[in-house]
């Protein structure tokens, strides 16, 4: 099955959004105030040009029959004044150019007698902002529409708007870094729980089935809680499993344990040569019964734990002397001497210490099972390379030409071996084991007997 | 030696205690924890066999309670469980070993004698016969002053022997005693063993004699 792709992160999602908008706003704060700006600008010049007109149009004048104007210096003085502008006039009427520049054309909507009109054009390869005043002169008790245009070049328009462009740019750039900064702060602590939570859950390990304490915003309330329920349900489930697992062994292993002893007792008080021969097979059946369901259990938890694997720092050498502790005296039954090299430096792995465990023991078993009464088994525990090596030898009857391959299949055992109880789980319990922690196991035929080697990785603690 | 054995099974208990009886053991038997703790009130023992699924209450349990009123008494637990974490814990909670179900007898007996020589051995367990001294616990036999280790089929064998002097024991009873039912050992595999006992008696009025057709017995000349 394909995991499922994890989609973007909230925060990320946040973040971006949040600086989308912030960056509407900037290009809204750059382009309103430049706006603005050029509106105040070209209002502030149409001020100065409509005064300059209507100061010239208040000289107009009509005198034997002609209109003459005296054009005053505050007429331009004042437009002057600003930057170096140049100024162009021209004052018409009945399209006949009075004074001035006669090229200097007319607005496309004639300006009314109350209201001047202003516009703007490209004269002699420059910008002009222009002014158009009319005015009525008496001239011989015949009224006469005299047009007068004041324009101006729009230098200082230009540098003001370049200057209010350069405000407005640095206003938007700023704001758009505060909110960027904003923005981060609040996503930050937006999702802050919802990291507190993530991390919380990501630090049980796969056996820490308790619910979630932690303080939970109300949005991820539905999802503590069903994560919680699930947690429960599954707590249950594994009790029930491991009582269940407890109890059918309980139930099955003691009456196989009163057979025997019965068995046992009705041996002893035997007659004859045939029922002996009959209680003994019973006893042997009930051997391997009882070891099979032992056999079983333990490779089922083998599976189980090297699948949901939580490794911590063991001591093989420790576990080692554990089991070799557990195992002598069935040992002794056969007067087999198990013969270890001293185990007084410690082996430290990675690793579950009851799987590592359950493999040590079933190496052991398999040696004191399979080498003869009165024999030795050999049992050593080094360092070659990166790994710790444990090495079993017994002295028996050897592997009969079968491979480790087809030794570690489930059920399946050697062909040499049907007159030794078995269920053909060890060697698969302890190839999964190895196999599980990162480490190898291998059968070897010696001259006399098996050599059973576990490796396994050394733990050097950082 | 006196027991007390804890198992709810009453078929399964009474059946241990016939055949540890038939070792001229003294057996004590308690159906639940309760009933432990009375006959714990009441009489000392030299070892506890306990079951760990009792009706009134774990075994672990029990033992993590009693450890102080057990005192130096050992207790073997019996199990029928088999993840090794059963087997970690129980020795943890206090008990001095484990035997699986079902189990042989001749490993409960050596794991019962392992334990008891751990806890250190007592003057009772020394037997003697005419001119040796047989240690049951230290599994040691001393001829002439000179002590002597057995190994445990040895002693096993000579502790058979010695138990009732002149009676006569067939190949095949000491063979069913001896050796592992799962294993083949044919009678023969007899001789073996009582030729090393054997030569451990030389120099005493011991001797085990051979009943051709019949068996063997132990005897002082």
């Amino acid at each position: 099955m394909k995991a499922p792709r994890p989609s973007q992160s909230l925060r990320r999602r946040l973040l971006i959004q949040l600086l989308g908008v912030a960056a509407v706003l900037s290009a809204l704060i750059y382009f309103g105030v430049r706006a603005i700006a050029e509106q105040a600008a070209e209002a502030t010049q149409d001020n100065i040009l409509g005064a300059s007109a209507t100061t010239i149009a208040e000289e107009l004048a009509a005198q034997d029959g002609e209109i003459v104007v005296d054009i005053p210096y505050a007429a331009f003085s004042m437009l002057g004044a600003i930057n170096a502008e140049r100024v162009f006039y021209r004052i018409e009427t009945d399209a006949e150019t009075l004074t001035g520049y006669d090229d200097l054309p007319l607005p496309a909507i004639a300006p009314s007698l109350l209201a001047p009109v202003y516009y703007t054009i490209n004269y002699r390869g420059v910008g002009l902002r222009v002014v158009a005043l009319q005015r009525l002169v008496t001239v011989q008790d015949r009224p006469v529409v005299v047009t007068i245009i004041v324009g101006q070049t729009r230098n200082g328009h230009a540098a003001i708007t370049s200057r209010v462009a350069n405000l407005a740019a640095s206003l938007g750039i700023g704001f758009f870094i505060l909110a960027g900064l904003l923005n981060w702060v609040a996503t930050e602590r937006a999702l802050g729980p919802v990291r507190r939570v993530a991390l919380a859950v990501g630090r049980r390990g796969p056996a820490d089935l308790s619910p979630l304490r932690q303080p939970m915003p109300r949005e991820l309330a539905p999802l503590s809680t069903a994560l919680n329920d699930f947690m429960a349900r599954l707590r249950a489930a594994l009790t029930r499993t491991e009582t269940f697992i407890a109890e059918a062994a309980h139930h099955v292993r003691t009456p196989l344990a009163t057979v025997r002893s019965q068995a046992e007792i009705a041996l002893r008080l035997a007659e004859t040569e045939d029922s002996r021969r009959a209680l003994r097979a019973v006893i042997r059946a009930v051997e391997e019964s009882g070891r099979s369901a032992g056999q079983l259990l333990d490779h089922a938890m083998v599976t189980f734990r090297s699948e949901h694997l939580e490794p911590a720092e063991v001591d093989l050498s420790e576990m080692l002397s554990h089991a070799l502790r557990a195992l002598t005296p069935s040992a002794d039954i056969k007067d087999v001497t198990l013969q270890v090299s001293p185990l007084d430096t410690p082996a430290k792995v990675l690793g579950d210490q009851l799987l590592i465990e359950s493999a040590i023991r079933n190496m052991l078993d398999n040696a004191i099972k399979y080498t003869p009464a009165d024999s030795t088994v050999t049992i050593s525990l080094g360092q070659v390379g990166g790994s710790h090596v444990l090495e079993i030898c017994d002295q028996g009857r050897g592997l009969a030409g079968a491979d480790l391959a087809a030794l570690s299949i489930r059920f399946e055992r050697g062909n040499n071996v049907a007159d030794v109880v078995g269920s053909g789980l060890g060697l698969t319990i302890i190839q999964e084991v190895a196999t599980s922690h990162g480490g190898s196991f291998t059968l070897a035929q010696m001259t006399e007997g098996v050599c059973a080697k576990l490796s396994l990785p050394c733990y050097v603690p950082a | 030696m006196r027991f007390l054995l804890v198992e709810d099974s009453k078929t399964l208990a009474q059946s241990v205690a016939d055949r540890l009886a038939m070792d001229g053991h003294a057996i004590d038997l308690a159906a639940s924890l309760a009933e432990a703790e009375d006959c714990l009130a009441v009489a000392s023992y030299d070892l506890i066999l306990l079951d760990i699924m009792l009706p009134d209450g774990d075994g672990r349990d029990f033992l993590t309670r009693q450890r102080a009123a057990l005192r130096e008494t050992p207790v073997i637990v019996m199990t029928a469980r088999s993840a090794v974490s059963d087997r970690v814990h129980m020795l943890d909670n206090g008990a001095d070993d484990y035997i699986t179900k079902p189990f042989d007898f001749a490993e409960l007996e050596a794991r019962c004698r392992a334990v008891l020589r751990r806890r250190g051995g007592s003057a009772t367990n020394i037997r003697t016969f005419a001119d040796i001294e047989f240690d049951m616990l230290g599994a040691t036999l001393t001829v002439n002053g000179q002590a002597q280790q057995l190994r445990n089929r040895e002693f096993r064998l000579f502790e058979i022997l010695i138990a009732s002097p002149d009676r006569v024991f067939s190949k095949a009873h000491l063979a069913d005693r001896l050796f592992s039912f799962t294993e083949d050992a044919s009678d023969n595999a007899i001789e073996v063993y009582v030729g090393r006992l054997r030569k451990k008696l030389e120099g005493s009025r011991v001797i085990i004699e051979t009943l051709r057709g019949v068996g063997y017995r132990l005897t002082a000349q």
